[in-house]
């Protein structure tokens, strides 16, 4: 008999399975995912569970059909059936619980777990921005100390000792120090035989001569040497930042229906996927305003209306003071995006845009602004706030803005944001 | 004899280590050699985690599996039925290999591994060395070099045509895998020398028993073949021909040779696996009556201590429960259930028979033996064939077993219940329920026009009007048409009338380009 431990064999044998397994169920899983993702909430759970129809991954066999023709049933536990009793037939017509395809999978729906790189790859993988954005996201740098060898000066604090005794060592060993066990046990022989009354003076004078080198030399060569001591060096090295912040501003005003607060969800959602995939960490603020802004919890930000006047400029500082507050450059990468129906007090246009171009834009990576229209909007001129910040982007400033008036324009236009070539980012624009 | 408490202890509670394993795993081997005379394989112990058993789940039961998308499927579903409670994952796995390999969880406590030790490296290991089903269908052997053979080689037609190329073959095998067994031994080639020896064997016989009389009875009429074209047509495809996949590999124009080999192999695994549906019932009663028997020793010795005996019996209680058919827990007859039954009942019958038990088993009550009595029975039955002979009044009475006529159209009649008049008849339903051919569609190539467009004919027998489930057999002629190449049609007829029933068709895809 033979005991094997297979417990530490890898992992992830069936793994080329799944991976064939999910290619071939990919569209309805796409359309799960996307689902899924318009009910959860932005940053969404971290395991999704995917429940897709089962037909494309059926496995059709031969067999006979769960209904119909002759059928002979053996049941235990009878209680009072004799012979000839009729039973009424069961709803289902399925007597005696047997039926149903040999599979065991004769349900319509499929379900599974689907962790949550594979969701965001597969979210993602449709949109076709991993490549796209790789090289448009500029990453902060910061600095962080680094250990990098040795040097021969220092604060007391970074004394190496290992490195220092070993050098000692080789010192002592190189300028031949005696070692304080030989003085001693030469200087116990001395005793010894001067306790002898046969000693040989010569012998006893020789060794005496010999203590005193050996002394003499202990002496001159320390112990420890101060060419022998070595401090840990240290090296700033540039760190990329691993955080992001992403403000979602969006104007909570009457005129903002709830399919426009969808539609503007919708594209948090997949801005908050994407940077989660890029940064480790991704920190939301979420800025609502009417006239006035205020910084929000998510479920305020989405489901509450407010009524009052339209002053974008107030979300711009809001903004702006968070950042100043909380989020310091050397450490953070700061993504925005706006959402707006594009109405704002016409008095307010030039504050918004000086507070952007002075405040915000220098500070972010991406501003995206974001207008949303009703879905039956047949004409829509440009607003006052497009052509406000239409000016800022002409000036080349890192602004890119897309008008969306219905839900399936959402990934196209995040396509477009995002993409690598800057003339089809820009191209609303003009 | 020592106390074999003095030998070996089963820890209780839920450590162990590899010694124990090994101690335990050594008595074992002695109670089940010495006192149940088992004949089994050298068994591997393979300790793996809850993920690998999940690996193992999905892969069909074998160490080694070719790539598919199914079995990522399956994980996939496995994984998620057990991340969220719903089911929990066997103790064990075992795999008719030789050396028998068995899996067993590392959160198994320690009478629980023994447990496992008992029902697979002994229980299953005998029954698959020892039945004659596996013995003439599988090679134990030889499976783990051929499904490493396997793997490879589609591994490899994947590198070489693509994985999309090799997944549509795959496929197509797999939906007509029921299909792609044989279910008696081909006959064999002619040998010539063989054949010139019966020829002279039947010249002799007929020179020996030559009577002039029989020239004087007046001539019949002669059986003439009806469509001798048809005959010879199907002498030469070696038609008809139950095994599909078999005629595919062998016959189809178009398949290039690896899609004929990964044909071979979805075959080869299809057949390695059909005694294992034949003997289900069978293979799970002897698995647990030998751990039942074995830990129950264990016990009486002192090695298993009393927590560790109630934690085995909790468990061998739910293994073989069975409920009633109006429990709403009922899912049909458990086979562990119900094998186990009948093999303790053919152990009172040896030892401790009544009169009837000597009236309906002559050859076996009182023999003293129930042993030996098994282990004849686990060489020589499968479910079916096994029920027919050994289910016993007795049982039949302790079961409460009914059975119940069904025709899809009025009400469910009782034909039969636990009584003298119904014995027999419940024993026969019973035995057909477990008579594999009867649940599988009688399905056979019957011929090929080959004057004409190339299309295939099958037919499916239908018993008892239990025809084919549409939607599913529209999906596997498409696959089917895609091996063949050409059209096909498969004909359902009335196996009594030769009614034809219904037809399907389905054509090759269109060509690519």
């Amino acid at each position: 008999m033979n005991i094997i431990d297979r417990r530490l064999n890898p992992k992830g044998k069936s793994l080329a399975n799944r991976q064939r397994f999910l290619r071939r169920a990919k569209k309805q899983i796409l359309d799960a995912v996307r689902e899924a993702s318009a009910r959860d909430g932005i940053t969404g759970p971290s395991n999704q569970r995917i429940r897709i129809k089962a037909d494309t991954l059926r496995e059709p066999r031969l067999h006979q059909a769960g209904q119909g023709g002759e059928r002979w049933h053996v049941a235990p536990g009878n209680k009072e059936y004799v012979e000839g009793d009729r039973i009424p037939r069961p709803p289902q017509g399925e007597g005696g619980g047997r039926g149903g395809s040999p599979d065991g999978d004769s349900e319509d729906t499929f379900q599974f777990v689907l962790s949550r790189d594979e969701f965001i790859d597969l979210f993602l993988e449709d949109l076709e921005l991993p490549d796209l954005l790789r090289k448009e996201l500029r990453e902060t740098e910061g600095t962080t100390p680094r250990r990098a060898g040795f040097q021969t000066s220092g604060a007391a604090a970074n004394l190496n000792l290992v490195r220092t005794m070993r050098n000692s060592l080789s010192r002592r060993i190189a300028l031949r120090r005696p070692r304080p066990e030989e003085i001693a046990a030469r200087e116990e022989e001395l005793a010894r035989l001067s306790k002898a009354d046969d000693a040989d003076p010569e012998t006893l004078a020789r060794l005496a001569a010999e203590i005193e080198v050996k002394r003499r030399r202990s002496r001159r060569v320390p112990f420890i040497d101060p060419i022998d001591v070595r401090y840990n060096r240290f090296e700033d090295v540039p760190r990329p930042a691993v955080s992001a912040v992403m403000f979602c501003l969006m104007d909570v005003s009457g005129s903002m229906t709830a399919h426009m607060k969808d539609l503007a969800k919708r594209f948090y959602k997949l801005l908050y996927l994407f940077l989660s995939r890029r940064y480790k960490r991704v920190e939301i603020v979420f800025i609502r305003h009417t006239h006035v802004a205020r910084e929000v919890d998510e479920e305020t930000f989405f489901s509450s209306t407010e009524s009052g006047g339209t002053v974008v400029s107030t979300a711009l500082e809001e903004m702006a003071r968070v950042l100043r507050a909380r989020y310091p450059l050397e450490q953070w990468n700061i993504y925005a995006a706006q959402a707006s129906d594009g109405d704002n007090m016409p008095a307010d246009n030039p504050h918004a845009v000086a507070v952007l171009e002075q405040a915000i834009l220098p500070a972010c990576q991406y501003f995206a602004y974001l207008e949303v229209g009703p879905e039956d909007e047949r004409y829509g001129g440009a607003t006052e706030l497009w052509r406000a910040y239409q000016r800022i982007a002409q000036a080349g400033q890192p602004i890119a803005m897309r008008k969306v008036n219905h839900r399936s324009q959402i990934y196209p236009v995040f396509r477009q944001l995002f993409s690598r070539d800057k003339a089809v980012r820009t191209e609303g624009v003009a | 004899m020592t106390k074999l408490a003095d030998r070996f202890r089963i820890s209780s509670g839920s450590d162990w280590n590899f010694s124990d394993l090994r101690g335990a795993h050594d008595l074992i081997a002695e109670i089940a050699r010495g006192e149940l005379g088992l004949d089994t394989y050298p068994s591997q112990i393979e300790v793996i985690t809850s993920e690998q058993m999940l690996d193992a789940y999905s892969s069909i039961g074998l160490p080694l599996m070719y790539r598919h998308w199914s079995f990522g499927k399956r994980f996939a579903r496995d994984e998620a039925l057990y991340r969220h409670g719903y089911s929990s994952l066997a103790y064990e796995i075992v795999i008719n290999s030789n050396p028998c390999i068995v899996y067993v969880m590392e959160e198994n406590s320690m009478a629980m591994q023994a447990l496992v030790m008992a029902h697979a490296a002994f229980g299953h290991n005998h029954f698959f060395k020892n039945n004659s089903l596996f013995r003439q269908w599988t090679d134990a052997g030889g499976i783990l070099d051929y499904m490493e053979f396997a793997k490879t080689y589609i591994a490899h037609c994947e590198d070489k045509y693509g994985e999309a190329a090799v997944e549509l073959v795959l496929d197509a095998a797999h939906a007509l895998m029921t299909q792609g067994v044989s279910r008696y031994p081909r006959r064999r080639g002619f040998d010539l020398a063989d054949e010139a020896r019966r020829e002279a064997e039947r010249r002799e016989e007929e020179a020996r028993t030559f009577n002039d009389l029989w020239r004087t009875l007046p001539e019949g009429k002669t059986s003439r073949v009806l469509h001798p074209e048809l005959a010879e047509r199907q002498r030469l495809l070696g038609l008809p021909e139950e095994n599909i996949l078999y005629f595919l590999e062998k016959k189809a124009p178009l398949l290039k040779p690896w899609q004929r080999e990964i044909l071979r192999i979805v075959r080869h695994v299809a057949q390695y696996f059909y005694p294992q549906k034949q003997t289900k019932m069978m293979n799970e009663g002897c698995a647990t009556f030998v751990h039942y028997h074995i830990m129950n020793r264990l016990h009486e010795q002192g090695v298993l201590d009393d927590g560790g005996m109630l934690e085995f019996l909790h468990s061998h209680t739910s293994v073989v429960f069975q409920p009633d058919f109006d429990d709403p827990r009922f899912s049909g007859l458990n086979p562990y259930a119900l094998g186990f039954a009948m093999m303790q009942d053919i152990a009172r019958i040896t030892r401790a028979p009544t009169e009837e038990d000597r009236l309906w088993f002559p050859d076996i009550a009182g023999n003293g033996d129930p042993h030996a009595t098994l282990r004849e029975a686990w060489i020589a039955y499968r479910d079916e064939s096994f029920v027919r002979q050994f289910l016993s009044p007795a049982l039949i009475r302790k079961m409460k077993l009914f059975s119940v006529h069904d025709d899809s159209r009025s009400d469910l009649v009782v034909e039969a219940i636990h009584d003298e008049r119904g014995y027999r008849a419940v024993r026969a339903a019973l035995a057909d329920s477990f008579d594999v051919v009867k649940h599988e569609p009688e399905i056979e190539i019957v011929d090929v026009d080959l004057d004409g467009d190339r299309r295939l004919l099958l037919q499916n027998r239908v018993h008892h009007g239990i025809m084919l489930e549409r939607e599913d057999a529209e999906r596997v002629l498409d696959h089917l048409a895609f091996l063949w190449g050409y059209e096909v049609r498969l004909v359902e007829i009335d196996a009594m009338s030769e009614k034809v029933l219904r037809s399907f068709d389905a054509g090759p895809p269109d060509p690519p380009g």
